[in-house]
Formats: structure tokens, sequence, C-alpha cells
């Protein structure tokens, strides 16, 4: 005979222990929540573990545990891809009894989440990625997007920017849907608010490291504003190297967080302009949220899409303790229409509500990087330069073409 | 059987016999994807084991497969069969391209030039609109088999897994052992000689190329069914290199190894998972110790200390 | 301002620049590739992951040790150097009597640990390396602004480059090595140490690897991902300019650079597979590379 029934029940043995089991639905009344972010990639420092650790602290704060409901919170790597993403999602919900998956990574990642959800009814508040095809033609019963999108920087860097004396645009694109999108939609800000677009050129994605041309041919354009349509170590570079050659222009990073003005250095950073909705010194009860957070991760400040699952998870325990854990975890559906019917308040945003087309409303904030003169010390690192209020930060519902609107 | 030995055909029935309960006891869609692996992984080896040719590209024609069928799906309503069928039609016509181009290299030239396709197949599917970009086609239908059977449940797309893999499995070991696979022995063994005889062998490795870029495809279309998205996860080079280690963990040249391989590594990764970048480094490792240590690989092994070909 | 093509100089000049500098990268890594794989005849695929070693390295003198960018020129090659004299004696040594294929598999999986073991401790949003104060600033040249650092870099390839041409194709030690790829136990035999030669040129092309690093790490951030940005574009330079020539690489890298960078002005969108594309075409015309010898 050819294998020996030894090895092969030894080689079973030692794989059943790593191998997925299904396993019978546990009836524990246990709220299970899943934080779905990149934990060692590119956005580890704008979501990632920090963001894990405020979903915990969100669950201390609700104070859901004096109610008697049990909440459990596990984590996994999505590492930024999309079919890795998906199939955490589905296992989770298949396998291992998740209720709701929050963060939720980049766009790509975050629609195709949104699709599983859909199928297996679970909810899904997702606050990393930026597309704001999830709330238009992507939309479901079961998402709601959290923090931020790119409409709201669009209109905050276009529209605010333009108001603040910025009204000559000159645009550096990722070229791939993310970048034309932020390009466009922040083009036609600028242009409402009274501002040209004087050009633009568009980079290779990915695999462009060195923008040193890009960079002369805006400043050559006589722009007085270079709008940095890109994200991450495209945006990175881009500022870097704008320093490097004493571009007088300002810079305008259109998806720029504060982990980023961190990594770069604020002697490099000064003068950059960024919107972000939320930063920990803005007022008492973001500068509260901060300290408690501090306390479980000292290291870091959090960034909006660190911030923004605390108060998603927030909101959905208060839901839970409204509705009752069972239905909350046995309808997706029906729990995402109770998390609309209530206003939302916690320290993060502070008031703020949620649309039929499942968008998360709050107002959104146009910084400006401090000098290294004017910084106290690690992450002081911006002045408030405009404030665009909650009605007028997102795209008007009617115009988002998301199937569960009846316009 | 088929000419299975009798170790083999031992072999071939207890691999039947797993795939078929399986599914009692594991999660369907971890099983669905190992046998979509096993098939990239068998399809690679029938390159690497029987023509001794080293590709590091065949994540491109994986991931046209995928892209392929998902996008005749999705957007033209192509019942799953036919949506497989049409990723292996493409998997193997892009396999004929660059085969053409990279069989008049062998060894280290060979690796480097399929290497560098693929990646001008990666960026080329970076920029087209088809692929959907960053995002990926997503939400792609599994549709109903031959247009009467849905396969949105579980357990009936997995039956279709089977087969598709098992179909390809079977070909794969029939071209081995055909007078067609013969003939590739001999090349393997002693091209010159080959050639003295009379035999084209450009020709030979050209068609062993395209039949194992074509099995590729369908192993990425059937994938892209399973998961419903085609990424550029899909056609980037880690997933050459995925591959590449499944094949060698697995035993490269044997015929049971892929199927192991993908087993093993896939479990292993899954198990890994929250552990972000230990993939990576334990990937890195597995390599290192099979190269170093375990060339011949777990089937290899297995199959030396018997004296035994599986 | 003058037009060239209908593009503006200073534009066109830039982006001229920009390609001679990643040309200069492009040669470097190739440069040292080649020395490796005409030498030792493995294709160093853990070459990426080593020029990313050497980025890191110069950072973490400068954060740990205060050594500043200067001597990090010298130190982090000599270090990145010692290293991969390391890994030659422990594990590429055991492979050359095997398939050339099982070197690649080696380095391959070297190349994923050394990228995990930085992207888990260092994260991956990159750390900052500063232009050192000696070479900020640009240029006015009148037809373009040329920064002081990149002019730098293209010098300091340059000179690397044709000094290791040097070394290899005119003195006595070139010719041993030469002689070595050519009939090793020939070599062996008038009593020179040939596998200490062989680590050594290892050890000398992941040197060249690691002080194309330095020089990149003002510029790029530094992070875990820099080498596998270039690793594969270098391959294919490498075949287009033929495995094992030193002089190949050279010309190629720098001419491919120039290639890119012209692609990226008149035609952006193909900047990316351009070099893909020349490959292509020399492969169907001549398939040993522009200046190899075929195997």
């Amino acid at each position: 005979m050819g294998i020996s029934r030894r090895a092969l029940l030894a080689t079973a043995a030692t794989a059943a222990t790593a191998l997925p089991v299904v396993r019978a639905r546990a009836q524990k009344q246990t709220l299970k929540i899943g934080v779905l972010t990149d934990i060692s990639g590119l956005y580890q420092d704008i979501v990632g573990p920090l963001a894990v650790e405020a979903v915990r602290m969100a669950v201390v704060d609700s104070g859901v545990a004096a109610r008697g409901i049990d909440v459990e919170v596990i984590a996994a790597d999505h590492q930024n891809k999309a079919d890795i993403g998906s199939n955490i999602a589905r296992q989770w919900y298949d396998r291992d009894g998740v209720d709701m998956i929050t963060e939720g990574g980049s766009s790509a990642v975050a629609l195709a989440v949104a699709g599983v959800s859909r199928d297996k009814n679970k909810a899904y508040l997702t606050s990393g990625p930026a597309t704001s095809d999830l709330t238009g033609p992507a939309c479901n019963a079961v998402t709601i997007h959290w923090t931020y999108d790119t409409y709201m920087l669009a209109r905050s860097t276009g529209g605010a920017m333009v108001k603040a004396g910025g009204n000559s645009w000159y645009f550096i694109t990722a070229d791939y849907a993310f970048g034309h999108a932020l390009a466009r939609d922040t083009g036609a800000f600028v242009e409402q608010a009274g501002g040209k677009v004087l050009g633009g050129a568009r980079t290779p994605f990915p695999g462009t490291s060195d923008f040193s041309a890009f960079l002369l041919q805006a400043q050559a354009s006589g722009a007085k504003v270079i709008g940095l349509a890109n994200a991450g170590t495209d945006a990175t570079n881009c500022i870097k190297q704008a320093r490097e050659f004493g571009i007088k222009a300002t810079l305008a990073g259109m998806l720029v967080v504060i982990s980023d003005i961190h990594s770069l250095g604020i002697d490099v950073c000064q003068g950059l302009v960024l919107t972000e909705s939320f930063y920990w010194d803005l007022n008492p009860r973001t500068r509260a949220f901060a300290e408690r957070l501090r306390v479980r991760y000292p290291s870091r400040r959090p960034t909006m899409q660190q911030a923004g699952p605390y108060s998603a998870t927030m909101h959905y325990l208060k839901a839970a303790a409204e509705l009752g854990v069972a239905r909350i975890k046995s309808d997706g559906a029906a729990a995402i229409a109770e998390l609309k019917k209530i206003p939302t308040d916690d320290d993060v945003f502070g008031p703020g509500l949620i649309r039929p087309d499942g968008r998360k409303i709050h107002p959104s904030y146009l910084f400006q990087v401090k000098k290294p003169s004017e910084s106290k010390g690690p992450w002081d690192y911006y002045n408030l330069l405009g404030i665009t209020p909650a009605e007028e930060a997102f795209r008007p519902m009617a115009l988002g073409n998301c199937p569960l609107v009846k316009v | 059987m088929m000419g299975f030995s009798r170790p083999q055909n031992g072999a071939f029935w207890l691999m039947v016999a797993v795939i078929a309960i399986a599914p009692a006891i594991l999660y369907p869609v971890f099983l669905m994807k190992v046998l979509c692996f096993a098939l990239f992984a068998c399809a690679f080896n029938l390159l690497i084991g029987f023509v001794g040719l080293g590709s590091f590209g065949h994540a491109a024609f994986f991931g046209m497969g995928a892209y392929v069928t998902a996008y005749s799906a999705k957007a033209w309503g192509f019942t799953p069969e036919l949506a497989i069928l049409a990723g292996g039609l493409v998997g193997g016509a892009l396999g004929l391209a660059f085969g053409w181009l990279a069989i008049r290299r062998q060894g280290i030239y060979f690796a480097m030039i399929t290497l560098a396709l693929a990646q001008m197949n990666y960026f080329l599917c970076t920029q087209a609109d088809f692929t959907g970009g960053e995002d990926g086609i997503q939400g792609v239908p599994r549709g109903d088999l031959f247009g009467l059977i849905s396969l949105k449940s579980d357990l009936a797309m997995y039956a279709v897994v089977t087969v598709v893999f098992l179909a390809g499995f079977l070909l794969i070991h029939r071209i081995v052992h055909s007078p067609f696979g013969q003939v590739l022995k001999a090349i393997r063994e002693n091209e010159p000689r080959a050639i003295s005889l009379g035999y084209r062998t450009d020709d030979y490795k050209l068609m062993v190329f395209v039949i194992s870029a074509a099995l590729a495809g369908i192993a990425g279309g059937t994938k892209s069914l399973v998961f419903g998205i085609a990424t550029l996860t899909d056609v980037n080079f880690p997933m050459s290199g995925e591959v590449i280690l499944i094949a060698l963990l697995g035993g490269m040249g044997t015929i049971f190894g892929p199927v192991v391989g993908a087993a093993v590594l896939i479990a292993l990764e899954n198990y890994l998972a929250p552990f972000g970048a230990w993939v990576t480094v334990t990937q890195g490792v597995v390599f290192v110790v099979c190269v170093m240590a375990f060339r011949r690989g777990i089937v290899g092994e297995i199959a030396a200390r018997f004296r035994i070909a599986l | 301002m003058m037009m060239i093509f209908g593009i503006p100089a200073p534009l066109l000049f830039g982006q001229l620049l920009l390609g001679l500098i990643n040309g200069a990268f492009y040669a470097l890594l190739s440069l040292g590739l080649a020395i490796i794989f005409g030498m030792l005849n493995i294709v160093n695929f853990a070459h990426g992951a080593l020029f990313m070693l050497g980025a890191f390295t110069a950072w973490g003198l400068l954060n740990y040790g205060g050594i500043g960018y200067w001597w990090a020129l010298l130190l982090a090659p000599l270090i990145v150097g010692a290293f991969g004299v390391v890994l030659e004696r422990l594990f590429i040594s055991k492979l050359y009597k095997l398939d050339h294929l099982y070197g690649l598999l080696l380095t391959f999986g070297l190349a994923l640990i050394l990228e995990g073991l930085v992207r888990n401790f260092y994260g991956s949003s990159g750390l900052p390396y500063r232009i050192p104060k000696e070479l900020q600033g640009a240029q006015n040249l009148g037809f373009m602004m040329m920064p002081n650092y990149r002019g730098w870099v293209v010098v300091a390839a340059l000179v690397v480059c044709i000094v290791t041409w040097l070394v290899i194709e005119k003195t006595s030690i070139g010719a041993k090595l030469r002689a070595a790829t050519e009939n090793a136990p020939l070599v062996q035999s008038f009593g020179i140490n040939v596998p200490r030669m062989i680590t050594l040129t290892y050890g000398a092309g992941v040197a060249l690897a690691a002080f194309a690093g330095v020089l990149a790490a003002p510029i790029y951030s530094v992070n875990p991902n820099m080498g596998s940005n270039f690793i594969i574009v270098v391959f294919a330079v490498v075949v287009i300019g033929g495995m094992g020539s030193i002089l190949g690489s050279i010309v190629t890298g720098f001419g491919l650079g120039i290639v890119e960078g012209l692609t990226r002005v008149f035609y952006p969108e193909g900047s990316a597979t351009v070099i893909f594309v020349v490959m292509v075409i020399v492969l169907l015309a001549r398939p040993a590379g522009l200046f190899g010898r075929a195997h």
C-alpha cells in the first residue's frame, strides 16, 4: 500500500488543529464585534491596531456591561486586499458568529465586505474607506459609512480652501479610480466656489515614487494651490519632494491625516492644508477621548479613521441596548434601521445623525499644518482654518443614486 | 486505472474520499479555495515538473482567467460553466503569447522573462477599465449551472469545484502518460537528442505551456465564481510566488504534491492571518527551509521514504 | 519659455533628469545583480530587499548612532555587505551544485523574510530621512531647476559604476574574477581561493545595492516596500541588457531610465509598462539581450 496509515493520521491530526471547522452556532447572549483592518500593511498607522483599541474602549465606555450585555471584540488583518477582506468577513459571519463588522479598510475591501454583509444580513459600520459609492450606487440596508468620504474631503478642502484665498489649483492625480474621483470632485467644488483649475498631471499608479517632475510642472503653472489627489506613500512622497524643491504653492493633501504628518515631520509639512472630521485637540470632548485612549495606546494619537470606529461601536451598542441583543443579532437590516432612528452623540464627532442612505453626518474641518515654532510638541500639528457644517459637509442624498432612497 | 501505479491509485482514491467527506467537517469555502489553488499548482507543476520550465509569472494566467470569468458572468450573464471556459480560453491565449516569447530561453532566463511579462500584464490590468482597477470586479454572480442548477449554496458550488478540479487533475495525468508525455520526458532528459530525432521541441514545450496556462486560467475563473470577486491580487507577482511555494512545499514533479501543498499552505495562511506580516515572514521561512533541506517537498519525501512515485 | 515638441523646456529637462536619476538606481542595482549573476550564476531575488536594508541601515545609523549621511554612505554598504557575506556562507553557497532555479527560490524566500521582518518592526508608513545639509537646495541652470541632491545622485552613481567596471575589466583582481567565472577549477589550481572570491563578490554586489539604498533614502520614503517597487523593473533591465554583462547593465540602466522619463512626458499612461515593452522587442530581436552572450 502506498502511504502508511500512520503517516496519514499524523498529518491529519496536525492539520486539523489549524483547519477551520464548522461549529454549531453558539446560543449565548454575547455580541461579537469584528474589527477588520490593515494591521501590518500600508495603512497600519492610519487605521490598524489603534482602531482596534478604540473599539475596545467604546465597549467599556458604552456601559452595556452593566445592562447584562457581553461584548467580545476580535480583529483581523485584511492586508488591503478585497479578496482577503471578503473571505474574513464571510468566515466571521458563517463560522465565528460575528454580529457586526467595523473599520473595514480600503474602498475595495469595504465594497466587497458590504456585499458579503448584505448577503448574510449582518451589520457593517465602516470607517476606513473613502469611496462615496458606499452611500451611492453601492449602498445597502446593512451598511453605514462613518467618518468621511471623498465628497466630504473634496468639499472641505476644495470649497473651504477657495474661501480662504486659494483660488487657483493644479492637481497631481494618482492614475486610478480613487485619484480621478478625488480630482474631479475637488475641481468641481473649486470652480463652484469661484476658483479656477489651471491644469493637472496624472501619475502612474502604483509605482511612482518620484514626483519631482510633476511638482515642477505644477509650479510652472503658477497655481496657488497644488491639490494632491492621491494618498498613502504617493502623498507623503509628494509632500517630501515639494519641500525639497522649495515649491512655493500651498499643498492641499486630499487624503492626508495626522499619522502622515507625524511620519514626515512637521517641518516638512508646514503649511500643508488637509481635511479631517476629527482632531484630538479640537475641543474638550475630543481631548477627553484622546486622553482616555492614550492610557490604552500611548504611542500615537488617533486619525479620524481610527476614532471613527469608537463612535460607530458606541452607537451600535446604544441600539443594542434599545432593541435587545437577540433582535440585533438575528437581523442586521433591522439593527441598522434602529441605528438610523437614534441621533448620534459621542466625544469623537459630537452630535450627528445617520441618513436613510447609510451616511453618518457630522461637521468637517479644514486644517493647516503648523509651523514648527507654533507647535508645542508631538501631535500638536493643526491650526483650524475652516468648518463645513454637517448639513453641507456630505453629498445631498438625492444626488447619490442610492437605491434605498426614494427620490 | 489510467496509468496510475498501485500506490498512486490508492492515493488518488484516498484524495477523492477526502474531498467527498471534508465538507461535513471543514468550512466548504476554505475547501473550495484549496481545490482552486491545487488546480493552479497542478498546472504550474506540469510545466516545471515534467518540462523543467519554471514560470515566475503564472499569476498572469490565473488572474486573467479570474477577470474574464468574473466579467463574463457579471456583465454578459454567462452561465458558470461557460464563464469558466472563457477564463480558461483567455488564459490559454495569453499563455500562447507569453510562451512564444519565453520558450526561446530556458532556466533562469525563462523565469525572468515570464516574470517581467506577467508584471507588464499586471500594470496593464491596473489601467484597464474592465478589471475595475483597485476595486476589482465585485459581486460576481455564481449563476445557474447549465442554466438550471443554482450554485448559490456553498455545497452546490463545492460539487462543481470538485468536478472542475478532478477533471483538470486527470487531464494533466492523461497528458503525462500519453505519447505526447513521453516526448516531453525525452525533451527533459536530453533535448539535443530529441531534436536530433526530429522532434520540434519548441513546439512541444509551447503546447505544454499553453495547456498549463489554460488550466491556470480555469483555476482562476473558478476561484472568482466561488468568492464573487476578481482583483489585482490575482495577477500580481506575490500570487506567482504563492503557487511556486505550494508546488515546492508539496513536491515539484510529483502528481499529488500540488494538492497536498495547497492544503497545507492555505491552512497555514488561514491560521496565521490574524498575525499580519508574520504571514510574509513565514512564507519566506518555508521557502528557505524547503530549498535548503526539504527539496523534495512533502509528497516527494513520503514517496522517497517508501520508494514509490507519487 | 522655450518649447521643445510642444513641451516646455523646464518640464522636458526636468523629466530627463528624473529619468536619469531613476536610471542611476536601475544601473546601480542591475550592476550588482549582473556581478552576482556573472560570478555565482544566482539571480539574487533578495537584491531589492538588500537595497531596502541599505536605506534602513542609513536611517538606523542616524537614529540610533547619530551617524550622518556621509559616513552612512560608507558604513551601510559595509554592514549590509557583511550581512550578505553571512547569507552566502550560510545558505547560498550550499546551492551551487543544484539547478539555478533553487538559488532564485532561496533568495526570493530571503527577500520575503527580510521585508516581512522590517515591516513588522517598523511599520509601512515609511521613516523620514533628511537630505544632508550640504546638498539641500537647487541650482537654477536657466533651462531648468536642478535640485542639488539629485545631481549628486547621478554623479555618485556614475562614478561608482565606472569604477566598478574599471576594476572588473582592467585590474588583475577583475581578471581573476572573470577567469573564475569561466573556469573555476582551473583558477583554483593556480592557488587562488575561489570560494572566498565568490563570497566576497556576493558581498560586493550586495554592498552596491546597499549603497544605492543610502542614495535613495532621502528621496524616497524609507519603507519596507521600496525594494520590491524597484526589483522587477530591474530584472527587466537586466534581461534587456544581457544577464551577466557589466557594461550592459550600466548602459541599459541609465538608458532605460531616460526612456521611461521621456515616456512620462509624452505618454504618461505608458510609463509603467514601457520598459517591459522594450524588453519584449529586444527579446524578439536579440534574445541574449543587447550586450549579452548567448548562454
